[in-house]
């Protein structure tokens, strides 16, 4: 059926349901909670850091590169160093890209910890990069980044 | 009611390093999820725990919502004297829970 100003019965549809998908598509962005991402991330690490440059190496971050649930994720930081009163770990960060905020834990520590070593369980609620930075008495950072693989995000779904 | 889990080896010899874990049960709600009326549910999470090892404090821990529900922590220490190693977590609505254990070093 034609209709008097030439639209169609079919085109009349498609573009009601392109509105209604566009409506839609609006409402799920804007409900969904901000996201840190990795400029906020840096901006964390550059919070704790200040101007000093973080090197690689030192210190192991120890995740399983595949989690099926992001609620609990194994997560233990090792740093390599002799614990002593002349040089220890002063302090391990935890940062990560895709929560939504990118701070995950902050330890202190002294040279009475003996071996400077944490674990504890985090939550991730996307697949992205997770990164411990290791703050030593000589003032210097080091830092290790592990690539996550979450298969079920946990900070952002709704209670049962 | 809150309900915490230490374990620290009851005996060590002095100067040895000893590992330390704690659990807690504790909800940590994040603040970012939603009740099922659309309501934010707000944040309770623990904020710190605190560990002194005869009134000296050798670990601190700023957690944040990234950890994961009943924090579990473990870390090391030197045992360097007999006595108490207390452990304080503190939170938000003035959560507030301590516990210790005692050491023996020989």
């Amino acid at each position: 059926m034609r209709q008097h100003n030439g639209t169609t019965r079919r085109d009349l549809l498609i573009g009601a349901g392109t509105i209604a998908g566009g409506i839609g598509l609006a409402g799920l962005v804007a409900v969904r909670p901000s996201e840190a991402t990795p400029a906020t991330m840096q901006e964390a690490i550059r919070k704790v850091v200040g101007e000093a440059t973080v090197n690689k190496g030192k210190v192991k971050l120890d995740i399983p590169p595949l989690t099926e649930n992001g609620n609990t994720v194994a997560c233990g930081v090792s740093v390599d160093s002799p614990m002593t009163a002349d040089s220890y770990v002063k302090a391990i960060h935890v940062f990560n890209e895709k929560n939504p905020q990118p701070n995950v834990i902050s330890i202190q520590l002294g040279p009475r910890a003996g071996r400077a070593a944490i674990t504890t369980r985090i939550r991730l609620a996307d697949t992205q990069s997770v990164t411990a930075i290791a703050e030593l008495s000589d003032g210097t950072f080091w830092s290790d980044s592990v690539e996550v693989i979450i298969t079920l995000g946990a900070c952002l779904e709704d209670p049962v | 009611m809150a309900r915490a889990l230490i374990n620290v080896p009851a005996k060590a010899k002095r100067g040895e390093v000893i590992a330390i874990k704690t659990l807690i049960s504790h909800i940590m709600e994040t603040g970012f999820r939603h009740s099922t009326t659309g309501q934010a549910i707000p944040r309770d999470i623990i904020t710190t725990l605190v560990a002194t090892y005869n009134g000296a404090e050798i670990f601190r821990a700023e957690l944040s919502p990234a950890i994961a529900a009943n924090p579990f922590l473990t870390f090391y220490t030197v045992a360097t004297e007999s006595g108490t190693i207390a452990f304080r977590w503190t939170g938000d609505n003035g959560y507030d829970v301590s516990e210790q254990a005692t050491i023996t070093v020989e």
